[in-house]
C-alpha cells in the first residue's frame, strides 16, 4: 500500500492520505471528508475496511448520511494462506444490511475500473470488492443492471463477479438462462423477474445465500424454488489459496455443476 | 431556522432547558457541557444562522451526543433552532431527539450518540478543509469519559502528526471516566504535539480565551474543568 502510494501522496499531499493502522480513524476521516465536501475513497483488505469499524461504516457514513467509496482487497479467502484473520466473506451480507450502500463486486480489473468511475462521479455509498479471481474476458458493465450471458428454458443461474467463468462452464450444455451480476445491492429484481423461471440458482463468491431475501422478494408473487450456493458459514481452519478453498467449497466449474444437476432433476 | 434572530442570553438558558425536560429551575450547572457550548456560539464560531450551508463557517461537533438539551438550548438561543421545538423534545415527531441527528436539524454538524465518533469525522472535515483551502475551524467536544473509546486516541494520534491546526477538542472533564487519567487528559494530547490548555470549564472568560487559542502547525486541546459528575 506505502509504495502504491507514495508517489500519488507526494503529488497530492492533501487528497492522498495515510491514517496508519487506524481502521476506525479511516472511517471518520471518510465522513469528515464528506462532510466538507470532498468524494472519500477507502482503500484496505475487506476485513479491515467493513468488520473492524462497521458501527463507522453505519455512523460516520450511513447515519451522517454522507457518501463514500470503500474499495477492499483480499475478497472471502484470497488471503487463505493468512487464515482467518484476513478472510471476510462475510462482507457483502454486513455491508448489504445497512441503508443505502451499493455493493459492487466486479468480475475482471477492467470492470472494477468501469464501476468505480460510474460510482466516483455520484455522492453515493458504495462497497467496491475487488478479487484475485478473475474471469477471462471483461464485459461491460453498468451500475445496477445484470447482463444476460445466455438464455435458457429450464432455470435462471444468477452469477456474482468472478465466478461467471466457473458458472459458464458447469452450465456450458444446460438449457439455462445464466444472469451475470456485477452490482449485488441494489438486486436487479427487474432482471430476474425479466427471465421468468421458477428454478432460480444463486452463485455467489461471498457468505451462500447473501442475495436469498433478494430473489424471495423478486419472486415473491411467483412459485419457484432457489439453490444458493457460496461460501459456507464454517470456521474452515485451512490455509491454502483461493483455489483450494473454490474446490472445497463446490465453487469451482466441477462443484457449481454437481449441484446444480439434482436440483434441476427435482420435481 | 428563524427569521429574526432571537435575543436571548445565557440567563435564558435555563428556561430553554425546562422547555425540554417538562420540569423547572434547571440552573445551567447541571449540565455539564452548557458553558462550553454558549461560550463556542457567542464568542469564538464563525457561523450565521442565516447561512448554515457556507462552506467556509467554523464547524461544532457534539461528539459526546449524549444529554444535548444544553445543545439545543444554545442553538435555540442563537437562532438555528425554533424555541417552539424544544416542546416536543424525544417525541416521535420531533426533530429534537436525545441524540442529535444533523439529518433532521438544519445547522447541526453531525449525528451523535455512540461515543467516540466525533472527533474522527473531526479530522476529516479538517483534512478536508484544508484541501479546500478553508479557513474554516472544527471543534469537537468530546467527555472526559468518552476518552475511554480507542477511536479517540487514533485521531488524537494522527492529528497532532498530521499538523491539524483547524482542530480543535474540547475535553468536559466532570471525572466521570471509569478508571480515570492518570499524568492527567492535557498529556494524552501534548505527547501527540497538540497545544493543550487546561481551565475553568465555568470561567467564560478562560474558555473564550483557550478556546480563540490557533497555533499554525499543531491541533488545540482544550481541557475544560467542571464540578465532578453527581
Amino acid at each position: 500500500m506505502t509504495s502504491v502510494t507514495n508517489g500519488p501522496m507526494r503529488r497530492h499531499p492533501d487528497r492522498v492520505i495515510n491514517v496508519g493502522i487506524r481502521e476506525q480513524l479511516m472511517l471518520g476521516v471518510a465522513g469528515g471528508l464528506a462532510l466538507a465536501g470532498l468524494r472519500p475513497i477507502v482503500h484496505s483488505y475487506a476485513p479491515f475496511v467493513v468488520e473492524r469499524p462497521f458501527e463507522m461504516l453505519k455512523l460516520d457514513i450511513g447515519h451522517q448520511d454522507a457518501g463514500a467509496i470503500l474499495a477492499s482487497v483480499g475478497a472471502s479467502y484470497d488471503s487463505a494462506a493468512s487464515g482467518r484473520t484476513h478472510e471476510a466473506p462475510e462482507d457483502v451480507a454486513l455491508v448489504a444490511s445497512l441503508p443505502g450502500w451499493s455493493v459492487y463486486v466486479p468480475g475482471h480489473p477492467d470492470e472494477a475500473e468501469q464501476l468505480l468511475r460510474a460510482s466516483a462521479t455520484t455522492d453515493e455509498r458504495a462497497y467496491l470488492r475487488l478479487a484475485e479471481q478473475a474471469n477471462a474476458v471483461p464485459r461491460s458493465v453498468e451500475r445496477g443492471h445484470m447482463i444476460i450471458e445466455r438464455r435458457g428454458r429450464v432455470a435462471t443461474v444468477i452469477t456474482v463477479g468472478p465466478l461467471l467463468d466457473p458458472v459458464l462452464e458447469a452450465t456450458a450444455d444446460l438449457d439455462v438462462t445464466v444472469l451475470y451480476a456485477t452490482t449485488a445491492r441494489p438486486f436487479d429484481r427487474d432482471a430476474l423477474r425479466a427471465a421468468r423461471s421458477p428454478r432460480v440458482v444463486l452463485v455467489e463468491p461471498y457468505l451462500a445465500g447473501t442475495s436469498s431475501s433478494e430473489i424471495a422478494e423478486a419472486l415473491v408473487d411467483t412459485p419457484h424454488r432457489l439453490l444458493a450456493l457460496g461460501v459456507p458459514n464454517v470456521e474452515h481452519r485451512r490455509y491454502g489459496t483461493w483455489r483450494d478453498h473454490n474446490a472445497v467449497h463446490g465453487l469451482d466449474a466441477a462443484g457449481i455443476r454437481a449441484r446444480i444437476l439434482p436440483f434441476l432433476d427435482a420435481a | 431556522m428563524t427569521a429574526t434572530l432571537p435575543a436571548l442570553g445565557y440567563a435564558d438558558l435555563g428556561w430553554l432547558m425546562d422547555l425540554q425536560l417538562g420540569d423547572d429551575k434547571h440552573a445551567a450547572s447541571a449540565t455539564s457541557t452548557l458553558d462550553v457550548i454558549w461560550v463556542l456560539y457567542d464568542r469564538i464560531l464563525r457561523i450565521d444562522p442565516r447561512r448554515i450551508d457556507d462552506p467556509d463557517r467554523d464547524r461544532f461537533l457534539l461528539s459526546k451526543g449524549h444529554g444535548p438539551m444544553a445543545y439545543y438550548a444554545v442553538l435555540a438561543a442563537k437562532g438555528f433552532i425554533d424555541i417552539a421545538a424544544l416542546r416536543t423534545f424525544g417525541l416521535y415527531e420531533s426533530p429534537l431527539g436525545h441524540h442529535p441527528d444533523r439529518n433532521l436539524v438544519p445547522g447541526i454538524e453531525i449525528s451523535s450518540g455512540s461515543l467516540g465518533h466525533g472527533l474522527g469525522i473531526g479530522v476529516g472535515m479538517a483534512l478536508g478543509l484544508r484541501a479546500r483551502r478553508s479557513p474554516a475551524r472544527v471543534f469537537c467536544l468530546v467527555g472526559d469519559a468518552e476518552l475511554e473509546e480507542g477511536s479517540n486516541h487514533e485521531a488524537i494520534a494522527f492529528a497532532g502528526r498530521a499538523g491539524l491546526d483547524r482542530l480543535a477538542c474540547v475535553v468536559v472533564d466532570n471525572r466521570s471516566s471509569s478508571l480515570g487519567w492518570p499524568g492527567g487528559i492535557a498529556s494524552r494530547f501534548a505527547i501527540e504535539s497538540w497545544s493543550t490548555a487546561t481551565v475553568d470549564g465555568r470561567d467564560h472568560d478562560g474558555l473564550e480565551a483557550a478556546l480563540a487559542t490557533r497555533h499554525e502547525d499543531r491541533p488545540h486541546a482544550v481541557i475544560a474543568v467542571v464540578e465532578p459528575k453527581a
